[in-house]
């Protein structure tokens, strides 16, 4: 499929929005696998404009690199991930790079650039996709940003000054730097306590109201889960076991449904 | 080759191996498959370099990448390279001396230390400075940036970190190691004659007319742009090998070290090279 321009892209969201039909993101039959170990096993899910779908499932069954493949840092073995209607698995990373200005990524361990300062870290994407933006209006749209998250006071820091969970504050801020439609986000609760998870739990959902993105949040954390998403798929052995609301799965007969719902 | 499922399939019974060859195989194994994996590495060092060299040559330039990087490689090596220089400069000239004395040839020390270090002792000690100092500091920072997935997170905000880390990088280093050794050179020079006056006195224009007597360009430009191979190759390996990194904090120091020991192999392989090319080019 021809790469189309920004421009292109552009028009081809305000279709969609104003259709409020088209998944943003769609994937078909998924595989891949790290030599012998069979991680993903023809996953197929989709995701529209403002819905949430949580990817659950236990640790090491491959959720965090599905999200990797949906954003093209890894490749597939075989299936396709379309974003906005334009299969990724075999652009290169500079064609990769228009479809990418649309989502935001948010890493299990933030990721933030250790070398930077907070506020350099969400200047990061405006610094290179909105150069037209002057140094004041960059700084204000920071500002803006990081009050969004809570962190307008702490914009000088280091992210080694500052705790796990307002590191994942700024990771948020800065995933949310270019108003992506889609929103990625990998164990956003991940080593919190249950304050902060709750905490970050509220932001994600308040985010989501304001700015309307279809979000996959992976996790294990059912708590979390419940509270962010409208809808929930649980993986298991690479494939999913079930795709629904809560109350789907709580009403589910499949084994592996009920241990993991009892143990959470 | 007659044996194991061939000779079964034949229904006559695979020789027994003897004891010699039972003795070689592991070692041939193993032989092999360090053959194998080198041949991977440089197919994978290969494939790594068409990419940054694709990334490096389209726009956006990161140019302000670049000038951070040509202070980070070049300003801050200068000391440590200065003073490399000028040991060997010192060293050349004590050595030499005694040497040259013994064969009736004193007159021709300034000549050989001149000579030595323009045509080699510069370009080669300052190759491998650079590559223990820059090789090491880069391959460390795109290691520990691997592990804690900054890298994914350039590529994530849509910006080519091939441009952004590495093209940058190994730009810097094919800029600055001829300046660099423009410096060691120049250190070299000046304690050579040092140690030289120091012994009997001469001049420090007595021991440059008499050093560069008979020299032409073509024995100071060559190996001085020689050095700019080494700043690829130093440049190449160092973010190649940060860039691939796996397994935390051991996987960062592996990364560094690997960094230091290859870049520095490929330094003194590249050394004898381009030694050659430089005396069938420019004789």
């Amino acid at each position: 499929m021809a790469m189309h321009t920004t421009d292109q892209i552009a028009r081809e969201r305000k279709e969609a929005v104003e259709n409020g039909s088209a998944p943003f993101v769609v994937i078909q039959d998924l595989r891949k696998s790290f030599g012998s170990q069979m991680v993903l096993n023809g996953i197929s899910l989709a995701v529209s404009r403002g819905e949430t779908l949580a990817v659950l499932g236990r640790s090491g069954t491959g959720k965090s690199v599905l999200l990797k493949l949906i954003i093209g840092l890894q490749k597939p073995d075989s299936g396709s991930v379309c974003i906005h209607g334009h299969d990724i698995t075999d652009l290169t990373i500079d064609q990769l790079g228009k479809l990418r200005k649309t989502m935001g990524f948010l890493f299990q361990q933030s990721a933030l650039y250790d070398s930077m300062t907070v506020e350099q870290n969400v200047a990061f994407p405006l610094q290179y996709h909105k150069k037209e933006m002057s140094r004041s209006a960059r700084a204000d749209r920071v500002k803006e940003l990081l009050a969004e998250v809570g962190m307008e006071t702490d914009l000088e820091k280091m992210p080694s000054d500052i705790s796990g969970g307002m590191q994942k504050r700024v990771g948020l801020a800065r995933a949310l730097a270019l108003e992506p439609d889609i929103l990625l986000l990998d164990e956003p609760t991940a080593g919190l306590d249950p304050i902060s998870s709750a905490e970050i739990n509220d932001l994600i959902l308040k985010l989501q109201q304001e700015h309307h993105m279809a979000s996959i949040v992976v996790t294990h954390d059912l708590h979390s889960a419940k509270a962010i998403a409208n809808r929930l798929a649980l993986l298991n052995e690479g494939e999913v076991v079930i795709e629904g609301t809560f109350e789907d799965l709580q009403r589910s007969d499949i084994e592996f449904v009920k241990e993991f719902l009892q143990h959470s | 080759m007659i044996e194991g499922k061939s000779t079964a399939l034949l229904g006559v019974a695979p020789p027994l191996p003897g004891p010699r060859i039972s003795v070689l195989s592991p070692t041939l194994r193993s032989t092999q498959e360090l053959i194998h994996q080198f041949l991977e590495w440089f197919g994978d060092l290969a494939i790594f370099f068409w990419q940054v060299l694709r990334a490096g040559v389209t726009p956006p330039f990161e140019f302000r990448e670049l000038f951070r990087q040509l202070d980070e490689v070049g300003s801050k090596s200068l000391p440590l390279v200065a003073l490399a220089g000028a040991a060997v400069g010192v060293v050349l000239s004590l050595e030499a001396r005694y040497s040259l004395t013994r064969f009736g040839a004193k007159s021709l020390l300034p000549a050989a230390i001149v000579y030595s270090v323009i045509h080699e002792t510069g370009p080669i000690i300052t190759g491998l400075v650079v590559s223990g100092r820059v090789g090491a500091g880069i391959g460390a920072e795109l290691a520990s940036m691997k592990v804690t997935e900054q890298i994914d997170a350039i590529e994530a905000s849509a910006v080519n970190p091939y441009r952004l880390l590495a093209a940058t990088r190994i730009l810097a280093c094919i800029l600055m190691l001829p300046l660099l050794t423009l410096a060691a050179d120049l250190c070299g020079l000046v304690m050579g004659w040092v140690a030289q006056a120091l012994a009997e006195p001469l001049s420090f224009h007595q021991f440059i007319s008499s050093g560069f007597n008979g020299a032409t360009f073509n024995d100071f430009l060559p190996p001085t742009f020689k050095t700019a191979v080494f700043g690829l190759i130093i440049g190449l390996i160092a973010c190649f090998q940060g860039m691939r990194t796996r397994g935390g904090a051991e996987g960062v120091g592996r990364a560094a070290t690997s960094s230091v020991v290859l870049a520095s192999l490929f330094v003194i392989l590249a050394d004898v090279v381009l030694v050659k090319f430089n005396m069938i080019f420019f004789p």
